[in-house]
């Protein structure tokens, strides 16, 4: 009878005592805490949308953002100003009818669900071709500083002494000069155009990566499989390459998905002041500019550009707070 | 410690020099600053004359030390456009950006150390989530359009505060929160991290076993160490706030050193730029350097490594 019983058990699957159990493999632990991650799994979605509307943005609207001008079109609303709401939205609600209805003002046509700009511009293929400025340039920008910052701050980690004095007076100089005054100044004398925006961005925001790369390659060169394959012979180049960078490739992650978001957000920012990209790109921060003065009746026009702006900086940042959680040895188990 | 000042007073001049250095060539990134100011159609005898007259035609070294002890002794030269004295211009600018930081900054710390605090006391308590929430919104939310929506809200909407100016005391509302939120994050962060670690400490417990009432224990012993990190981080935000405001000052025309470098950039003003730049970056050295006084006063171990 007993015997029977633990048969019945051992066929639904139930673990037994006395029954060996495989732990999960390290691999299999990693894909756990990642997609038990609400951050990762948040972001990363948003993430993605925000790629692959990028990627196929010539395919996804009939229009082009620059040349589809109509001023005979100019200023439609989005369709949420088809939604009105009754005055009495509580009586209305316990009456049993909907206190919302759809009117669909003159203004409004299906052509252009999220409007047109003054130019009668369609707004959401503005805001779609909007994505590839932003993801190119806070890539771009992240690569350039990326380099310039880890080459410093390994540098400086690695060797220590004077190296490290060197590079902490270089990073202490950086920090010292106002970003966006400098960027702006900069791109003023020389003119702006995506390339010198990428360029500057990239040549001003590497002091994270330099900070946060030279404490970690501290802590990571003092550990024994860095003094192994130093008695092994192995040349310098080879332990920085192969012994420290795969062990701190964690951290770099983290300040690159935040330099990414700080790129992007300053580009929006100079752009905003009319230093960045400039008109008739479809920047999200130019669009915000270029809408500013028509708050008083269509503030939906700055609605929109920045509300993509801050999902997009959204996503970034929880990408990179889930990367950072999901590899801190201390979250392990 | 006095060794632990002087070696740091050395690095602060250092740093400035070279700063001063990279300011001064940012005006031969256009190429000839003659040719810039003279215009497209000036003749050779015009670039030329104007060469003399501000002296672009000595050697660089020359120009720059020349440049460099005239702002030493507070002279920054004269703008271009303005026609006068930059260092009066600057000094009737610089109040308004330090009033707006300050206020920045004391919203964001009145805001995040409590909030840090709370939530170190009991992690993972709704309290805890909420301040990670606005950390993270906070952070993604870009200052330029918060600053808009704030004044959409406020000013048109709600009628409550002025838009733009620097008349009264509700001027300075908004924009000190379009500045201030961003560092809420970073403060709320570390000031939570120092106290989860604090609290967990050996003298803590003793001060909880001694009988202190909790809120003694709490404030008295464990925020005063908590909070040794969040002075310098406080110090070099509001060190990067008096250089980024300028787009917070641009958007409520707040007349100050921000709004300033916006005029000068879009007049094409070099010397006036130059002198912004460099004014910026000296109060930031200086203050991150007082700062780290602060700390080593604050913390003994700091003077002695």
């Amino acid at each position: 009878m007993a015997s029977q019983d633990a048969q019945t058990v051992a066929r639904s699957g139930a673990i037994l005592p006395g029954d060996k159990v495989l732990e999960p493999s390290p691999m299999a632990q990693l894909r756990r805490r990642v997609f038990g991650h609400y951050g990762i799994i948040i972001g990363g979605v948003v993430l993605i949308a925000i790629l692959l509307v990028a990627a196929f943005a010539p395919y996804l609207t009939p229009y082009h953002p620059i040349l589809d001008q109509d001023l005979s079109n100019a200023l439609k609303v989005p369709f949420w100003h088809c939604i009105v709401v009754e005055k009495s939205f509580w009586a209305a609600v316990f009456d049993g009818r909907s206190p919302f209805s759809w009117v669909e003002p003159a203004k409004f046509s299906w052509d252009h669900p999220l409007g047109t700009d003054l130019q009668g511009r369609d707004y959401l293929t503005r805001l779609i071709h909007g994505s590839r400025i932003s993801l190119l340039i806070g890539f771009s920008a992240m690569l350039i500083s990326g380099v310039i910052g880890t080459a410093l701050g390994v540098a400086a980690g690695y060797f220590g002494g004077r190296v490290d004095m060197v590079v902490n007076f270089i990073i202490t100089t950086r920090l010292s000069m106002p970003v966006v005054l400098v960027a702006l100044a900069v791109v003023s004398l020389i003119g702006s155009s995506l390339w010198i925006v990428i360029w500057v961005l990239g040549l001003l925001i590497w002091d994270r990566f330099a900070v946060v790369m030279r404490s970690t390659t501290m802590q990571v060169r003092n550990l024994d499989y860095v003094a192994a394959a130093q008695a092994c012979g192995c040349s310098t180049l080879r332990i920085i390459m192969a012994e420290i960078l795969p062990n701190v490739v964690n951290h770099l992650i983290v300040v690159a998905t935040l330099e990414m978001a700080h790129a992007i957000l300053l580009e929006a920012a100079l752009s905003f002041l009319g230093l960045g990209v400039q008109p008739p790109a479809p920047s999200w921060g130019l669009m915000i500019s270029e809408a500013k003065g028509m708050m008083f009746f269509d503030a939906w026009l700055i609605g929109i550009p920045g509300a993509a702006l801050f999902a997009l900086i959204l996503a970034i940042n929880l990408l990179g707070d889930g990367v950072r959680d999901v590899t801190a040895p201390e979250n392990r188990n | 410690m006095l060794k632990f000042l002087l070696r740091r007073l050395g690095v602060a001049i250092l740093v400035a020099l070279t700063v001063s250095m990279i300011t001064f060539s940012l005006i031969y990134l256009s190429g000839d600053p003659a040719i810039a100011l003279a215009g497209e159609s000036a003749s050779n005898e015009e670039i030329e004359n104007i060469r003399q007259i501000y002296g672009y035609d000595r050697p660089i070294i020359v120009q720059y030390g020349d440049w460099l002890m005239r702002a030493i002794q507070g002279d920054l030269g004269r703008s271009h456009y303005l026609k006068s004295d930059i260092s009066s211009v600057i000094v009737t600018r610089l109040p308004n950006t330090l009033i707006l930081a300050l206020c920045a900054i004391s919203f964001a710390l009145v805001l995040s150390i409590p909030l840090g605090v709370a939530a170190a006391i009991r992690p993972n308590s709704l309290i805890d989530r909420f301040a990670l929430g606005l950390a993270v919104v906070g952070q993604a939310l870009p200052s330029f359009w918060f600053a808009l929506i704030l004044i959409f809200f406020m000013s048109i909407q709600w009628r409550l505060l002025p838009i733009t100016g620097t008349g009264s005391w509700k001027n300075f509302i908004m924009p000190a929160i379009a500045l201030g939120y961003y560092v809420t994050p970073g403060v709320m962060r570390l000031t939570r991290a120092g106290m989860l670690e604090v609290l967990q400490s050996d003298y803590i417990r003793t001060a909880k076993a001694k009988g202190l009432r909790p809120m003694t224990v709490l404030f008295k012993h464990a925020l005063r160490n908590a909070i040794i990190p969040v002075v310098s981080l406080a110090a070099v935000q509001f060190g990067f706030m008096l250089g980024g405001s300028i787009v917070i000052e641009t958007i409520f025309a707040i007349n100050g050193m921000g709004f300033l470098a916006w005029e000068s950039i879009q007049r094409a003003d070099l010397p006036m730029m130059q002198a912004i730049v460099l004014v910026l970056s000296c109060f930031y050295i200086v203050i991150t350097f007082l700062a780290d006084l602060l700390n080593a006063f604050l913390d003994p171990r700091i003077r002695v490594t």
